[in-house]
C-alpha cells in the first residue's frame, strides 16, 4: 500500500471525448484519469453529463470523438460486454436491479459471465452444472455477507427499501471480483445514517479489497471525505480536477457548483 | 400502485415475499402430485387416464416451453401452435420418410426440429422487441400451418392433409395399442423435462434469462448477451413445444392435422401460463389442469341442474360464456395467476404457525 504520489499508475485515461445527442452536446471534449486502486469522483450539476460519462465507459453510449484507454489498451468505443468481462462493474443511477428476483438470485446474476458450463449440462443436472452453480452461491453469500444483506437474502427486491437495493445494486457489481466499479449516485435518497454505512462499505471495497471506484455523488461532504480525487464538470465541460482539497478552493468551482455561500 | 402496502415497512415485506428456496428438496405437494400420477392406473378409469391426465400434462408442458420464452426471457408468443405442429409434423416425417420407427428418437427428432425452427423464428428478437417480437411468433403461426397444410410431402401425400405415425418400436413396449404404456410413456417424458426444466431455471441460465426480461440495460453492462440468450430461450421452448406437440398428435389424439395446432391451441396454451403463472413450473399444471377440467365441470354442472330443458347447441355456447366470465374474474382477483396465490396462501399459513 506504499505505491506513493511519484510513479503513477493509471488505470483508466479518457481523452477529449465528446458525446452529442442529436445537435445538443452532452459532453465537449472531456478528459480525465483515474489512478488505480483510487476514489474518483465526478461531480457537477445535474445535466453536466457525469452518468453519460459512465454510460461511455461501460458502452451503453458511444461517444462521437475521443479515445478511451484501459489497462493501457486504447479503444475509440467500448462494447457493453467486453467492458464487463474486462472487471468493469457498475452501479445503477435507478439501481437497475432485476425486480422479480431475489436478492440472492440479482447477486447471482453478477456472477452469469463467468459460466463455462452449458445448458445442457444444467439440464441433465450433472456434477460439474452443479459444482459451478454451488460456487456461485457461495460466491454470492460472501457478497451477501459483506454487505450485511443476509436477512434479506431470499427475498424478492422490487419490494425491499430504496436503501436495501443499493446495496444489493452493490453486491452485484462487487460478486463479480471486479477491478473498478462505477458507482452512479450510490447515496442518493438516503439519509444521514445510510449514508455513513454505505461509505463505509465503499471504503472497504476500496481498502480493503483493492477496487478502483468512479463515483458520482452529489453530497458535498460525502464527495470530500471519500474521495482521492475530484472531477468538476459542468455542461460537459471539465472545470477543475485536482485533490479535493483543491478543488473546493477553486474560485470557478465555488461560483459555478457549489454556488455563493449564504 | 398496489404494492406499496407491502413496502411501508420491511416486516411485512418479510412476510410477503418470503419465496422458498425449493432447490434443495422437492416439496410435499410435488412429490405427492408424482406419486398420484405415476399410480394413477392402479385406480382411476380408462376416462381419466386417456381423456384428461394425459392432455392436461402434455398440455403443462407445452406450458413450460411456453414460459421459457414468456414467462421468463420476457418475450411474449402467440405462436405456440406452431412450434408444436413442427415437433409432430417433424416427428411424422422422420418416421414416414426417414424410417426412423424408433420412438425415442423420432420424438428427440421433431423436438429439434421445433428447436430450429425456433432459433430462425428467435433470430429477430436480437434486434426487435416486446410487440414486434409477438408479431414475428404469429408469422410463425400462420406460415407453419400453410407449410404444412399445401406441401402435400409434409403429410406424406396423404388423400387428406393428417398425420398418423406408423407401427413405432420402443423396447420390447407395446407402444401403439397399450393404453397404459402410452400414459406411462406420456408420464414419465413430461415429469422427467419438468425436473430438466427446472434444473435450467435454477442454472444461470433461467437468471440470465429473468435478468434480461427484468432490466435489459443492466444485463448487458453486468456482462449478459441478451440476444444470445433471447435465442437459447426461443430454441429451447421451441423443444418442449415441440414434444408436447409430438405427444398431442400421436399419444393423445392418435391422428392430427395443422388444425389440432392452429392459433386456438396457441391463444390455449397462453391462457394455461397467463393463469397458472409467468415464471413458475407448477402453474403450467394448475393452469392446464384448470383449462382442462372447468369445461367439463361447468357441463357437468349446467346439465345436472337445468339438464334436458336447455338444448345442446345453447349449453355449449353458455359453457364459454361462464369459462370466459370466470377467467375474467380470476385475472382481475390475482394477476399473477394461481401461482401466486398458492405462494400467498402457503406464506398465510405459515404465519399462522408461527
Amino acid at each position: 500500500m506504499t505505491a506513493g504520489a511519484s510513479s503513477k499508475d493509471i488505470l483508466l485515461a479518457v481523452s477529449h471525448v465528446s458525446l452529442s445527442f442529436g445537435g445538443a452536446k452532452a459532453i465537449n471534449s472531456f478528459s480525465f484519469e483515474v489512478e488505480r486502486r483510487s476514489i474518483c469522483s465526478l461531480i457537477g450539476p445535474n445535466g453536466a453529463g457525469k452518468s453519460s460519462m459512465l454510460n461511455i465507459l461501460n458502452g451503453v453510449y458511444v461517444p462521437q470523438e475521443g479515445l478511451i484507454t484501459y489497462n493501457g489498451t486504447t479503444f475509440e468505443r467500448m462494447e457493453p460486454l467486453k467492458v464487463a468481462a474486462m472487471g468493469v462493474a457498475r452501479m445503477f443511477q435507478n439501481n437497475a436491479l432485476f425486480g422479480k428476483m431475489t436478492v440472492l438470485e440479482n447477486v447471482m446474476a453478477g456472477l452469469s459471465r463467468k459460466a463455462k458450463t452449458t445448458v445442457i449440462e444444467h439440464a441433465l443436472g450433472l456434477p460439474r452444472a452443479r459444482q459451478e452453480s454451488a460456487s456461485f452461491e457461495l460466491k454470492s453469500d460472501q457478497a451477501i455477507d459483506f454487505l450485511d444483506l443476509n436477512p434479506y437474502r431470499d427475498l424478492v427486491v422490487e419490494a425491499l427499501p430504496y436503501g436495501i437495493q443499493k446495496r444489493v445494486g452493490l453486491a452485484r457489481a462487487l460478486v463479480s471480483d471486479p477491478e473498478m466499479i462505477l458507482m452512479d449516485e450510490p447515496m442518493a435518497g438516503m439519509n444521514k445514517e445510510e449514508k455513513q454505512e454505505m461509505s463505509g462499505f465503499i471504503l472497504d471495497i476500496n481498502k480493503k479489497l483493492g477496487i478502483t471506484i468512479i463515483l458520482i455523488e452529489h453530497d458535498i461532504s460525502v464527495v470530500m471525505s471519500l474521495s482521492d480525487r475530484v472531477v468538476v464538470l459542468d455542461y460537459g465541460r471539465k472545470l477543475a480536477d485536482g485533490r479535493p482539497e483543491d478543488v473546493a478552493k477553486n474560485p470557478e468551482v465555488i461560483s459555478a457548483y457549489l454556488g455563493t455561500v449564504h | 400502485m398496489k404494492t406499496n402496502a407491502g413496502q411501508m415497512t420491511v416486516e411485512t415485506s418479510l412476510q410477503i415475499n418470503a419465496k422458498p428456496q425449493t432447490r434443495k428438496l422437492p416439496s410435499a405437494s410435488t412429490i405427492a402430485f408424482v406419486i398420484l400420477v405415476l399410480t394413477a392406473p392402479l385406480f382411476a378409469s380408462h376416462y381419466w387416464l386417456m381423456a384428461i391426465i394425459t392432455p392436461v400434462m402434455i398440455l403443462s408442458l407445452a406450458g413450460i416451453g411456453l414460459n421459457i420464452k414468456t414467462g421468463y426471457a420476457g418475450m411474449v408468443s402467440v405462436g405456440a401452435g406452431a412450434f408444436m405442429a413442427v415437433g409432430a409434423y417433424g416427428m411424422f416425417n422422420f418416421a414416414a420418410h426417414g424410417g426412423i420407427t424408433n420412438f425415442p428418437l423420432a420424438l428427440l427428432l421433431g423436438g429439434i426440429s421445433a428447436a430450429i425452427a425456433g432459433y430462425l423464428f428467435g433470430l429477430p428478437s436480437s434486434r426487435i422487441k416486446g410487440f414486434y417480437v409477438m408479431v414475428t411468433t404469429l408469422a410463425a403461426q400462420f406460415f407453419v400451418e400453410w407449410l404444412f397444410t399445401k406441401n402435400a410431402y409434409f403429410y406424406n401425400y396423404g388423400s387428406v392433409p393428417t398425420i398418423t405415425l406408423p407401427p413405432m418400436t420402443l423396447f420390447d413396449l407395446d407402444i401403439n395399442g397399450n393404453n397404459t404404456i402410452r400414459y406411462y410413456v406420456v408420464v414419465i417424458i413430461v415429469l422427467l423435462m419438468t425436473l430438466a426444466a427446472k434444473n435450467i431455471i435454477h442454472s444461470h441460465v433461467g437468471r440470465n434469462w429473468m435478468a434480461i426480461r427484468d432490466m435489459n440495460t443492466a444485463a448487458g453492462v453486468i456482462g449478459i448477451d441478451s440476444a444470445r440468450y433471447k435465442r437459447l430461450a426461443f430454441t429451447i421452448g421451441s423443444f418442449y413445444l415441440g414434444i408436447a406437440g409430438a405427444l398431442w398428435a400421436f399419444l393423445f389424439l392418435g391422428t392430427a392435422s395443422t388444425l389440432s395446432f392452429d392459433i386456438n391451441r396457441s391463444f390455449q396454451v397462453l391462457f394455461i401460463i397467463i393463469i397458472g403463472g409467468l415464471s413458475s413450473i407448477r402453474g403450467n399444471f394448475i393452469g392446464a389442469a384448470f383449462i382442462l377440467l372447468l369445461p367439463i365441470l361447468i357441463d357437468y354442472m349446467v346439465k345436472a341442474t337445468l339438464g334436458s330443458a336447455l338444448n345442446p347447441g345453447f349449453l355449449s355456447n353458455m359453457n364459454k360464456v361462464i369459462f370466459g366470465s370466470l377467467i375474467i374474474i380470476l385475472l382481475i382477483k390475482e394477476p399473477e395467476g394461481f401461482d401466486k396465490m398458492l405462494r400467498n396462501l402457503t406464506g398465510y399459513i405459515k404465519r399462522r404457525k408461527s
